[in-house]
């Protein structure tokens, strides 16, 4: 274990609430709120400054929620073109001490300065101090900020002291700091783990560090094995470098997926599969932009009454990127999944491609015709992207968005912001 | 006499020059009555957050005549801080 490292993970405090607030001034101090928007059903708490948290607003709840708890809240809708402007910014700062820097969504980033501390002096404390102030003063933002050995505790450590906090975590006070703290606080441990760990007596970090590998690994898998790796500061994933002059994320693409909250309810198998094969048209479009293929196709939908997830998925033959197999194999999977014949309803569902290869340029044909078949297919669906892209995206439409008007009021094409969300990616 | 009551951000035209470089530099501020004013020199050139109005970009500290003010390039904005007049009391 290299426990040399400087790791250094800055995470923006109420990312979009604090912007908003940087922006107008007279918000600062009151109970803010980002909301999505109530009349097309996105109404929930996208993020919350921390006199609404105070006062019980949660991120993720719904509007009338919020309002029940902070009756005097300010709602604001979310200006994303701000947002990553602001992202920008903050990363033109950090690529100031390092190249590596690796974006984990808008409003957190890593930075390793192992090997470029020396050119701010070589302390590394000065270097976290300096990047807070450098954001407060040129963002009007505030970050706390977590400093470790790895990258999971110097995510804890910026989570630890919020907002405008700095923590230090090192092999010597690692055990005073993390073990104490609530296992669920570990990256990667989500509900369902906790559940498990604490139904085997773990509750703490310290306890998970200190349990017997065997009955982890047992109990939880691989990725059990994995999270108790965490909790003992056994991570020596690096800092991914990503490109300085697009200031972007180049993250390999892992998958491509879209998904909606639909502005009405879909009861019945009919409605779902015209709106599955909207969402499976832009991934099956996108990914022949991106000249890939994919081979595992997941459908997921989202209940009316519980607003729970879930999702199913299925891994084909063969690499494809034609929208007719992953939109039927997609919309096959969802309505096994739900059923409408017994009052399930969906508020939203999405299409997920990944296990993805390049597209092949040649191909290898059968005695049967099915690849002549598909290879006609293809190059139907590139025509119609062709044309799509000459003339806009409402040139070429399937007849069920013209038999249903409310469907053309769904935007499957919308710009989709690649966010680095797994931290395995 | 009125007092300010406060400031607001205030998009205003600008003439600049742009070096090969591609380094800016302001060198008049053209307010929306017409009112030209000139700027004599540039003190300071750096990113930062406007605490009174809000808003973040590259922030001129500039010189005109003896009143020294800031002046933000937002791109391709530029903005001052407009002191708002306070209304007269009756």
């Amino acid at each position: 274990m290299d426990t040399t490292r400087a790791i250094l993970h800055v995470d923006m405090n109420c990312f979009y609430a604090s912007v908003e607030m940087a922006e107008r001034p007279e918000l600062r101090g009151r109970p803010v709120i980002v909301g999505g928007d109530e009349e097309n059903r996105h109404g929930i708490v996208l993020t919350a400054s921390y006199p609404a948290k105070r006062r019980g607003v949660k991120t993720g709840s719904a509007l009338w929620q919020a309002r029940q708890a902070c009756p005097d809240a300010i709602i604001v809708p979310p200006r994303y073109g701000l947002y990553m402007r602001y992202s920008r910014l903050a990363r033109d700062i950090y690529y100031q001490y390092t190249d590596l820097v690796e974006p984990f969504g808008l409003d957190e980033a890593w930075l390793d300065v192992t090997a470029s501390a020396h050119l701010q002096g070589g302390d590394v404390m000065l270097i976290a101090r300096d990047i807070s102030e450098r954001v407060l003063m040129e963002l009007g933002v505030t970050v706390s900020v977590g400093v470790s050995w790895n990258k999971i505790f110097a995510k804890f450590g910026s989570d630890y002291d919020k907002p405008n906090g700095l923590t230090v975590i090192t092999p010597e006070n690692a055990q005073e700091v993390v073990w104490p703290a609530k296992v669920k606080d570990l990256l990667y441990v989500g509900p369902a783990t906790t559940r498990k760990l604490n139904q085997l007596g773990i509750f703490t970090i310290g306890d998970l560090a200190c349990a017997d590998d065997e009955l982890i690994r047992r109990r939880l898998g691989k990725m059990g094995a994995v999270v108790q790796s965490f909790a003992r500061g056994q991570d020596s994933a690096p800092v991914r470098p990503l490109c300085p002059a697009s200031h972007d994320i180049v993250h390999e693409v892992k998958g491509v997926g879209n998904g909606i909250t639909c502005p009405f309810d879909l009861e019945d198998e009919t409605s779902a599969r015209q709106v599955i094969w909207l969402m499976g048209e832009s991934v099956a479009q996108r990914l022949r932009a991106q000249g890939l293929a994919a081979r595992t196709i997941a459908a997921s939908g989202r209940d009316f009454h519980t607003l729970a997830s879930r999702s199913r998925q299925a891994t084909l033959p063969r690499p494809t990127q034609l929208t007719s197999e992953i939109c039927s194999t997609a919309a096959n999977l969802l309505v096994s999944d739900w059923d409408f014949a017994h009052g399930e309803k969906l508020r939203g569902l999405g299409v997920h491609a990944s296990n993805l290869s390049p597209a092949q340029d040649t191909v290898q044909l059968d005695l049967w015709g099915v690849e002549s078949r598909r290879q006609r297919m293809l190059a139907l669906d590139k025509t119609i992207d062709e044309l799509r892209f000459r003339y806009g995206n409402h040139a070429v439409r399937r007849l069920s968005e013209l038999c249903d008007p409310r469907l053309s009021t769904l935007d499957p094409q919308r710009d989709n912001v690649v966010h680095p969300v797994s931290f395995f990616a | 006499m009125r007092g300010i009551a406060g400031r607001e951000k205030r998009y205003v035209e600008v003439v600049s020059d742009t070096s090969p470089e591609g380094t800016v530099t302001p060198l008049s501020i053209i307010w929306d009555t017409g009112v030209r004013y000139q700027i004599d020199q540039v003190l300071d050139r750096r990113q930062a957050h406007s605490l009174k109005t809000g808003g973040t970009g590259i922030r001129y500290t500039v010189r005109v005549g003896s009143t020294t003010t800031h002046l933000w390039y937002e791109g391709p904005r530029w903005f001052v801080e407009a002191k708002v007049a306070a209304m007269p009391e009756w």
